[in-house]
């Protein structure tokens, strides 16, 4: 195997979250590991430059779950390629494996604890939210499992595109490797090191000097999730009301049909018109299907707000934990000056003991002075590294938080342009059809 | 009317002038109203030339709805203007003020004097969802609209717009309208025709001709398709009312996010502009729609019933014919019986009567009863005959009206749907200009 070093990745305790480093932990016991796919991991440059990824069909299987109970779930072909192998001009049929959803939120849940600093791209929804009442709820439903399946792609190319994520060797064989990559995940240990949510949501009430720039981003996080549910909210209702309405014309279309057939004159108008009503009423399926689309981009980023959250939780926590490390070591060095000094600053029990019982001996004092000794240095040298450890931290995270915002005003404009677009592309079947129709009832 | 046209007409339709000549001296003894003018020759031939004359020489406008309130009630009264060149009318500008009660009246005269002939419908009378509706704005608006178009029509029917008790309306003052609706047939005859007609309806007809079979069909197919056509056409006003409603919400969405942005707050306001915009544009379109297309559609569903109550009156008139002539053979049947022996007479003989003076007592009475009831049967045949004639005119031109109609209606909606697509592509089309411009912006920044 190529891969020279044999720490486990398993590093509890291990609060250092630099990415190169992070690289060279991943575990030995890899099979499949080639010197080709080193090239991939190449430092500086993101996987998906390097390689070509898709996620191009979906397919139903049947299967035995956890509890032993047949179940129907979908799994999605996952193709990649390297690009030289196109540019060379011979074109290699892709390498590809199935995966089904469920691993695909495992590899999300070990790069959210593997890289708490980055804000993590989300998957699509597990279940259709924000439906209106033609679009089915139900996670079968062949538009549900396509619409999946590009967000899962999407979910993918965005990883891949990551000059941090891209280059973890997990998320690598989740593209490439079939047998046993869910055990990989396992063996690393991942799960040991997620943060309790009971200890996350004690730091964020608890912590003293909050950085004013996560609670900003906090509170944005919190404002994107909130506005953009309620757009996703009041799209959906309009989309119900637009269908109702091209569809009630297809009614017209019936009718004339229907009248034509006793009226000398206009007969022919009436049965022309009545066509150009059925295509008016049918052309509303695809103006969704393209509004759906457009949904599907906003609600990446209700998601992302999830992962914003998420950076701004880890933080919390490190900021708690430096807060209580100095906490301790400042009570650590009064104990020290109380013992050393005699005198008592602050109400304790050993004052009260000492005061009822008669004072220590002077050998106790001494040993115990020891032992605050030694408790100071680790003391300070935890304050040390949780100091160091939370400037990293923001550091790093930062980076990764100016790098989503330029991502996120760029997508997002283009969203927003698209969604006009798209209501110009209505507005100009609108006049077509009109146009048409008219043209048929002038003629009655 | 000239009576060059008059000699023409005769010329060129030589049985039909006989025929007319005929049928106005028996409208003449026949007519109890006072609107004999309608059976006058000259209306018959103005009817038969319809093509020829078009000229518009009456026009009323019905306008300024005022609330009313007596002890008993309230209620809306219209103003009626009329300018007319016409020389029956005494002066040429009239202004009056009726009621809804005023048009239903006129309606009902219109249609006792002439039965056959295709008056359009007022609008409803009662609103179901209540008293007070009849004192909303939008609702007076609209009945404004159909009483308007309802007297105009008649203005533009070539009999219709001179009939006597239309003139009446048009011009009396409010006490002269109510002493003239006084006037007329009174109850007993009035009611004498409604039973004669509820039993000429039961009787049936018996041979229908085979024109107003076909028409019969075509109006229960048109009140079919016309009742579908306005369930729909008010559908698709109620469900862009409701789209409408969720647009609105959705602009504010989009400035609220602009709050929280940075770089997007340009773009996110000029969205909410574009939904905005669109909202308004929106709110003209079902204006549209609910102003010109809705109200054509209804009043034709009303007109259907009219076509069905047109074409029982004439199938009455023709079965009360009918049984007329049926009473007369009945009656022929019995003087052919007295031909031969009726053992009643010898009975008769028996108590003293002479038989053979019997007989030609009941004889002579059955001669006068065939002789009276020939000349009923020849009056009520006339009356088929121009019921039918003025029928299938008037049927002509009703066609004429309702495509016009239809067509015009139909046309608009199209319109008002093409120019709400248009003004939307313009809002979004201006939404992008103004996009692509702020790249540009921003790549000189950088550069």
């Amino acid at each position: 195997m190529a891969d020279s070093t044999s720490e486990d990745v398993a590093v509890v305790g291990n609060t250092d979250f630099a990415a190169a480093d992070l690289h060279n932990n991943t575990n030995n016991t890899v099979t499949g590991y080639s010197s080709f796919s080193k090239t991939m991991m190449e430092e500086g440059v993101p996987l998906l430059k390097k390689m070509e990824i898709s996620v191009s069909e979906a397919e139903k299987r049947t299967g035995k779950n956890a509890v032993n109970m047949q179940e129907v779930y979908t799994v999605y072909l996952i193709e990649t390629r390297p690009v030289d192998a196109i540019t060379e001009g011979q074109s290699t049929a892709p390498d590809s494996l199935w995966r089904r959803y469920s691993e695909f939120e495992l590899l999300r849940n070990y790069l959210l604890v593997t890289f708490p600093y980055i804000v993590v791209p989300p998957l699509p929804e597990k279940r259709a939210e924000f439906v209106w009442h033609k679009l089915s709820a139900d996670n079968m439903d062949p538009d549900f499992v396509e619409r999946r399946r590009i967000g899962l792609e999407n979910f993918l190319l965005r990883v891949a595109s990551h000059s941090v994520l891209s280059k973890d060797k997990i998320f690598y064989l989740f593209l490439t490797q079939d047998d046993g990559w869910k055990d990989v995940v396992y063996d690393t240990g991942f799960q040991a090191k997620a943060d309790s949510r009971l200890k996350a949501l004690n730091a964020t009430f608890r912590v003293k000097n909050p950085d004013k720039r996560y609670t900003e981003l906090k509170h944005y996080s919190d404002e994107l999730q909130s506005v953009i549910s309620q757009l996703l909210r009041v799209r959906a209702k309009v989309a119900d009301r637009l269908y109702g309405v091209y569809k009630v014309h297809g009614n017209y279309g019936r009718v004339f049909s229907e009248w034509s057939a006793i009226e000398r004159e206009m007969g022919d108008g009436l049965q022309s018109a009545g066509h150009h009503m059925d295509a008016y009423a049918a052309s509303v399926d695809d103006i969704l299907e393209e509004e759906e689309h457009y949904a599907d981009q906003l609600k990446e980023y209700l998601y992302y707000s999830e992962s914003l959250r998420a950076v701004c939780r880890k933080h919390e926590l490190i900021q708690y934990e430096l807060e209580m490390a100095a906490q301790d070591l400042i009570s650590k060095k009064q104990q020290r000056e109380e013992l050393a000094t005699g005198t008592v600053r602050t109400f304790s029990l050993k004052g009260m003991t000492s005061k009822l019982f008669g004072q220590e001996t002077p050998e106790q004092r001494e040993a115990k002075l020891k032992v605050l000794e030694e408790q100071i240095v680790e003391g300070e040298e935890l304050v040390k590294t949780s100091n160091a450890e939370c400037d990293e931290y923001v550091r790093n995270a930062w980076i990764d938080i100016d790098r989503f915002k330029e991502q996120k005003n760029q997508d997002l404009k283009e969203a927003l342009i698209s969604y006009a677009v798209m209501q110009i592309s209505m507005c100009k079947k609108g006049i077509q059809v009109w146009t048409n129709a008219k043209e048929c009832f002038s003629k009655m | 009317m000239e009576s060059e046209s008059t000699t023409s007409s005769a010329q060129v339709n030589g049985n039909l002038a006989q025929t007319v000549a005929d049928l106005s001296k028996h409208m003449l003894e026949l007519d109890e109203d006072d609107d004999l003018e309608v059976f006058s020759k000259d209306a018959l031939i103005n009817q038969y030339k319809l093509e020829e004359q078009d000229i518009k020489d009456v026009f009323i406008t019905v306008d300024c709805p005022e609330n009313h309130v007596t002890s008993i009630e309230t209620f809306v009264t219209y103003r009626v203007i009329t300018k007319t060149t016409r020389s029956e009318f005494d002066s040429s500008e009239y202004e009056v003020r009726r009621r809804y009660q005023d048009f239903l009246w006129l309606k009902g005269k219109l249609e006792e004097a002439h039965p056959t002939l295709i008056i359009n419908p007022l609008p409803e009378k009662f609103v179901m969802k209540g008293m007070m509706e009849r004192f909303n704005d939008d609702f007076i608006e609209t009945r404004r609209k159909a009483l308007h178009k309802f007297v105009n029509r008649i203005a533009d029917h070539p009999i219709l717009s001179f009939n006597e008790d239309f003139k009446v309306f048009l011009t009396a003052q409010a006490w002269e309208l109510a002493s003239h609706k006084k006037q007329g047939p009174g109850l007993l005859s009035r009611m004498g025709e409604t039973v004669r007609a509820v039993a000429a309806s039961v009787r049936g007809v018996q041979n229908r001709p085979e024109e107003f079979t076909a028409m019969n069909d075509y109006v229960e197919t048109f009140s079919q398709k016309m009742g579908m056509l306005d369930k729909i056409a008010q559908r698709i006003v109620k469900e862009q009312k409701e789209y409408l409603e969720g647009m609105k919400e959705c602009g504010p969405v989009y400035t609220l996010w602009s709050g929280s942005e940075d770089q997007l707050v340009e773009p996110l306001k000029a969205i909410a502009g574009c939904i905005d915009n669109c909202c308004k544009v929106t709110e003209e379109q079902v204006a549209g729609l609910s102003e010109n297309q809705v109200p054509i559609l209804h009043e034709y569903v009303l007109c259907a019933e009219t076509l069905k109550a047109v074409l029982r009156r004439r199938d009455n008139i023709q079965a009360e014919y009918e049984s007329k002539v049926d009473a007369l053979a009945s009656k022929k049947a019995d003087k052919e019986n007295l031909k031969h022996t009726d053992l009643s007479f010898v009975f008769g003989g028996f108590l003293g009567k002479n038989t053979e003076e019997a007989k030609q007592q009941k004889e002579q009475r059955l001669d006068c009863e065939m002789k009276e009831l020939k000349e009923e049967i020849g009056r009520l045949e006339d009356k088929v005959e121009c019921a039918n004639n003025t029928l299938k005119v008037d049927w002509e031109r009703w066609k004429r009206n309702m495509q016009s109609d239809v067509k015009s209606a139909f046309v608009d909606m199209a319109d008002t749907n093409m120019n709400y697509y248009k003004k939307c592509l313009a809002i979004w089309e201006s939404f992008l200009t103004s996009q692509k411009t702020d790249v540009h912006l921003e790549k000189d920044t950088d550069s």
